[in-house]
Formats: C-alpha cells, sequence, structure tokens
C-alpha cells in the first residue's frame, strides 16, 4: 500500500508538470488552433535563458521574472516574424512551421550552451515536504506553483477585459473583430502567455530532469497527451489531464510487468487513445456538433 | 469553440481547390520525359549516387502513401514509420529466416501492412484532426519498442536487427547482358527494380484516385458530413484510405529494407514519420509528383545543411524549411503551376 501511496504522489508531482506544458499548449491552441510542436523547445531555451542569468550572478527569483519577460516577449517575436506571414497558409504548412522552428531552436540551444547536462538550482530545497517521505518539497512546489498558475489564468480569462476579448478572438473571429477587438494581437499574446507558461514549467522541471537541449522531448509529448486527454479547449481540463497521465504513467511503470521505462510513454498514450475513442473531445473539451 | 473548429475544416481545403480538379498529376508529355531522364541517368552515374536515386523513389512511394491518406481522404497521420517498419521488418524476415524471394516479399509486406492499417483505422475512425494525429504518434513512438521486445527476438533479432543480402541481377538478364559486353551492378539492377515498382504504384494511385474510390476519399475530405448525406459509407472509405496507404508505405518499407541491407528497431523511430510528413508538405498535399520532389528534400537537405555548417546543421535545416514554406506554402505543386502558367503565356505571345 505504501508503494502505492508513493507512486501516486509522485505521479502528481511529475503531473504537475505535464499539467504546466499542457496549459501552455492550450494557450496556443485557444488562440491559432493548431498545436505548437515548439512549445517543448521554446521552453527549453528560456530555462537555458534563466540559467545563464543566474551564472551572470542573478539571484533566483530575479532571473525567474526577467526569464518570464524574455519568453513573453520572445512568443510575440515569434509570432509576428515567422507564423502571421503564414496565418493564410494550409494547415499542414503551419505544422511544418513548427518542425522547422523546433530544429532551429534545439540546434542554436546546443551551439551556445552544449549538449552537456548541467545542474538546475531549485527554489524551493530538496528536502521531504513536511517531514514526510512521500514528495520532495520541491515536488510540492511544483504542485502549488501549477494550482497558482491555473487559478491566475482563471481569473484573466474570467475577470479581465484582454482575458475576454481573447476568448472572443479565439471562438468567433469574425465577430470579436467587428466589435473592435484586435484578434491579430490577441493571437501574438497569447503566443507570448504560451512562452512564458511553458518557459515555467521548464524552470520548474530543470531540477528534476537536469538542463540540456533535449530535456523538453519526453515532457512535451506527454504535455500533448495531457492536453489532448483533458479537452484541448480547456484549461481547467488540461491540469487534470497532465495529473491523470503522470499518475498512470507511474503506476503503470510499476505495476504492469514487463513495462519498465521503455513502454512507458507507449502505454501512456494507448490509454489516452483508448479514452479518446469513447469520449473525443476529451474528458472536458465541448463535443462539437457540425452542419452542412 | 465549435466555429473555430469548422474554421479548421474549411480553412484547409483551399490547399487543394486552389489548382484545377485534374491537376493532381503532370501531363502525359512531362510524365514521359520524367521516366526517360529516371531511366538514362542512373548510367552514367556512380553507385553511390545511384544508391541515393533508389533511396529517393523509396521515400518517395512512402510519401506518395501519406499523400492518397491525407491528400485523398484528409486524415492526418503521424504514424507513417510504423508501417514502413512493419513492412520493412516483414520483407527482411521473410528473406532471411524463410528464404523467399525478394521480389515476392514486397506484395506481402504490403498486404501485411494494409491489414495493419485497416485494424488500426477502425479505431482511428472516431478520431479526427489533432486526435488523429496523437494516435497515429502514440504508433510511432511505440513501434520501436514493440520491435524490441523479447517475445519477438526470435524473429526481429532484438536490438540488433537483421542483415538483408542485397539481391543479384536474375541471371537471365546477366548472361543477356554479358552476351552484349555489358555488367549490371548490384546498385542498378536495384534500381531498376525500384524504379519499376514505383511506377506500378504511382500509376495505380492515380488511377485510384481517379476511380469511385478515390473520389469517395475526396469527398469525405471536403466534407464529410455531405458526402455521407450522398450515400458514401465514410467509416469503411475512412478505413480503406488508411489501409490502402498503410499498405503503400509497407511496400516501400520493405524496399528499403532490401536497399539499406539492413533493419533495426532505431532506423524507425519518430524522426522517419516527422520526415515522411515534411516531404508531402514540400512536395505539396495532394498533388502526387510532388512527393517525389518532397522526397528529395528530405534526402538532400539535411545533407546540405550539415555541409554549411556541422554544429547548426538543425538551424540551417530548419531555415530553409522556413524558407521553402514562406515562398512555396503549398509546396512544389505551386511551383509546378507557375511553370504551367508562364509557359502557357509563352506560348500565347
Amino acid at each position: 500500500m505504501e508503494l502505492f501511496t508513493n507512486q501516486i504522489l509522485a505521479g502528481i508531482a511529475t503531473g504537475a508538470i505535464y499539467a504546466c506544458m499542457a496549459l501552455a499548449v492550450v494557450m496556443i491552441y485557444q488562440a491559432i488552433d493548431h498545436l505548437n510542436f515548439a512549445q517543448g523547445e521554446m521552453a527549453m531555451f528560456s530555462t537555458f535563458v534563466s540559467w545563464q542569468l543566474m551564472q551572470w550572478g542573478v539571484p533566483y527569483w530575479g532571473a525567474f521574472v526577467l526569464t518570464l519577460a524574455f519568453s513573453f516577449a520572445g512568443g510575440i517575436l515569434i509570432e509576428r516574424l515567422l507564423f502571421k506571414p503564414l496565418a493564410k497558409a494550409p494547415i499542414l504548412t503551419n505544422v511544418a512551421g513548427f518542425i522547422a522552428l523546433f530544429a532551429i531552436i534545439n540546434s542554436v540551444a546546443g551551439l551556445i550552451w552544449d549538449f552537456t547536462i548541467k545542474q538546475y538550482p531549485t527554489p524551493f530545497g530538496s528536502s521531504p515536504f513536511l517531514g514526510s517521505q512521500l514528495i520532495s518539497t520541491h515536488q510540492a512546489g511544483m504542485i502549488g506553483v501549477t494550482l497558482l498558475l491555473l487559478l491566475g489564468l482563471y481569473f484573466f480569462f474570467q475577470f479581465t477585459r484582454i482575458g475576454l476579448a481573447m476568448r472572443a478572438a479565439a471562438s468567433l473571429p469574425e465577430s470579436a473583430r467587428l466589435v473592435g477587438i484586435n484578434t491579430s494581437w490577441m493571437i501574438a499574446l497569447g503566443w507570448g502567455m504560451a512562452a512564458a507558461i511553458g518557459s515555467i514549467a521548464g524552470m520548474l522541471i530543470a531540477p528534476v530532469v537536469f538542463l540540456e537541449p533535449n530535456m523538453m522531448g519526453g515532457v512535451l509529448i506527454y504535455g500533448f497527451a495531457a492536453a489532448v486527454l483533458g479537452g484541448l479547449t480547456s484549461p481547467l481540463g488540461a491540469v487534470v489531464g497532465g495529473f491523470l497521465v503522470g499518475i498512470f504513467e507511474n503506476l503503470a511503470g510499476t505495476y504492469i510487468p514487463g513495462v519498465g521505462n521503455e513502454l512507458k510513454l507507449p502505454i501512456a498514450l494507448a490509454l489516452i487513445v483508448t479514452v479518446l475513442v469513447v469520449k473525443p473531445a476529451g474528458l472536458f473539451g465541448r463535443a462539437i456538433v457540425k452542419r452542412v | 469553440m465549435s466555429a473555430a473548429v469548422e474554421d479548421v475544416a474549411t480553412t484547409e481545403t483551399p490547399a487543394v481547390e486552389a489548382v484545377p480538379k485534374r491537376a493532381m498529376t503532370l501531363g502525359t508529355g512531362t510524365s514521359l520525359v520524367v521516366l526517360a531522364l529516371l531511366i538514362v541517368v542512373p548510367l552514367f552515374v556512380k553507385n553511390f549516387i545511384i544508391f541515393q536515386m533508389t533511396m529517393l523513389l523509396i521515400y518517395g512511394v512512402a510519401v506518395l502513401a501519406l499523400n492518397i491518406l491525407t491528400g485523398g481522404s484528409g486524415q492526418f497521420s503521424l504514424g507513417q514509420s510504423a508501417f514502413y517498419a512493419i513492412g520493412a521488418y516483414t520483407s527482411a524476415i521473410l528473406m532471411e529466416q524463410y528464404n523467399v524471394n525478394y521480389a515476392l516479399t514486397l506484395p506481402i509486406a504490403g498486404v501485411v501492412c494494409f491489414a495493419a492499417g485497416f485494424l488500426f483505422g477502425l479505431p482511428a475512425l472516431r478520431l479526427s484532426g489533432v486526435y488523429l494525429a496523437l494516435a497515429t504518434f502514440a504508433l510511432a513512438t511505440a513501434m520501436p519498442q514493440l520491435l524490441k521486445l523479447g517475445f519477438f527476438e526470435k524473429w526481429t533479432g532484438g536490438v540488433q536487427g537483421l542483415v538483408v543480402t542485397k539481391p543479384d541481377a536474375p541471371d537471365s538478364l546477366q548472361s543477356m547482358l554479358l552476351w552484349l559486353h555489358l555488367k549490371m551492378s548490384q546498385d542498378m539492377w536495384l534500381y531498376y527494380f525500384t524504379l519499376a515498382v514505383t511506377v506500378a504504384i504511382y500509376v495505380g494511385s492515380v488511377n485510384l484516385l481517379r476511380s469511385r474510390t478515390g473520389r469517395a476519399f475526396m469527398a469525405i475530405r471536403d466534407n464529410e458530413i455531405a458526402a455521407s448525406a450522398m450515400g458514401v459509407d465514410i467509416a469503411l472509405y475512412k478505413t480503406l484510405a488508411f489501409g490502402v496507404s498503410a499498405g503503400i508505405t509497407g511496400i516501400a518499407g520493405g524496399l528499403g529494407a532490401i536497399a539499406v541491407q539492413f533493419v533495426a528497431p532505431d532506423s524507425y523511430t519518430i524522426t522517419l514519420a516527422i520526415s515522411l510528413f515534411l516531404g508531402m508538405v514540400v512536395g505539396g498535399v495532394g498533388w502526387l509528383p510532388g512527393s517525389f520532389v518532397g522526397s528529395a528534400f528530405i534526402i538532400f537537405v539535411p545533407n546540405i545543411a550539415e555541409s554549411v555548417s556541422k554544429g547548426l546543421s538543425g538551424a540551417v535545416f530548419g531555415v530553409l524549411l522556413f524558407l521553402v514554406i514562406f515562398l512555396v506554402p503549398h509546396g512544389a505543386r505551386q511551383v509546378a503551376i507557375l511553370c504551367q502558367q508562364a509557359i502557357g503565356r509563352f506560348k500565347k505571345s
């Protein structure tokens, strides 16, 4: 039983990471209806920037805030420079663009910071949380930050004018434009916010997986899976999906014989596909009714 | 949100509608010139280039298969590498463990993959767009791990994979050439063999897309609900498209195993699936000849990027890819249309 609770708690802790990543994925999906395959690499790059700042002597939280600002600006810049011109191109062309962005960021980060593994500090410390052996303070901190982030986004989208405008631009672009919302900038804003959220995920996971250019590969896949499982239209769903994927991944790795580390990912994905076959819009997504 | 999702469906179609309906293929004249070039060029180049041309045809067939699925029926797959792997392993196992003739292994690989694709298509029926992409992606990530499983090791050779012997040209052909004082290298024979298979698949695909089945695919792509209202059996044709696409990919995989002379689980990762997808986009979605242009892109551009800068090869590749999609968002097909228009204007004046 202790093994079981341990695995669940560890699953919740890694799930927090996936939840963060999934939130970023959902942000972009809401804004532009695409999954951003370069999201993980953008987060990785931001994490490297924060690491570099700390190497230069900036304290952790200072680097954290600066990195958020950098990522936000970077996200907007990428949208303006690369993806706004592609807005009218076919969908699959956009996907190819994401893959190109992925290759560029990965390669550039490798050139600047090389591919050796680096230690990354945690702001919460790594001692056991409240005297319990089950999770560390860093893991508890990750869960806390993710929940705070979710709460913040909820308030932003429900109670601020910009949040409302962004929701309008995402759901009915034409009508939003008619009431004077600058939909083009709302998309850029979505990119900026997604990049910033992604950078938080990156900075939270770096102490766990260590810092290197390929660190986000697995995380992004789980993030996608979490977002799709929870429903691509729902930030809450993304977070719940993230925790579920984290827990399931751990349980499958422990209890299903012959799974181990290698087959964890395929098993997790297979479960998600099974869920989707039963509930195609995801757990929290709205079913779409189509007309001809 | 519903409106946004419908937008996705509607913005996808102009990519295909922007060109005349008949323009899925090249004209007869152009096709014959290209074919003649493909036949003659290998006679004058080195073996290594012949090998690369063989790979170009093989990946071209795999991209073509994806094109039938995406350009034809509007479904999107990131799992083609899995079917490619199944085809490659089928051929390799039959050749090495059961001594089956290499040419015979290809149709078997095709049938096996058709079955695999059809079966996978059944649950995938309920999924579309990004959800389908995720499902196929899961298949692609799982495939290398599945091939490594101890249970199959007797046949697959586990992590080490299998070595495949390269076939010689048939004896009758060799004695005929000897009589003419000519000799045909294994590479060259394999190239012509691949070319013959490619041409057969290409012609077959063109005819498939022009047939009743092909029109059903396209009706589903353009508007699923309207198609079902017209009496198209959506479930049947969607799974059929998956099966056909997987079958052709499997044949390409079998050819690939013979050409590379080696199969191993790690040759068929998600990177391969992404490459095939890029090939389709660069070639132009729904334009069959573009598959081979796209195949050339995914084979040669990484090499070019590598030669420009070793450390930044990924970045160079990405920038080149961006250049292509900025200049011609509809891929090589757009270039072909522009050329056609230019020639048309030239003829008039």
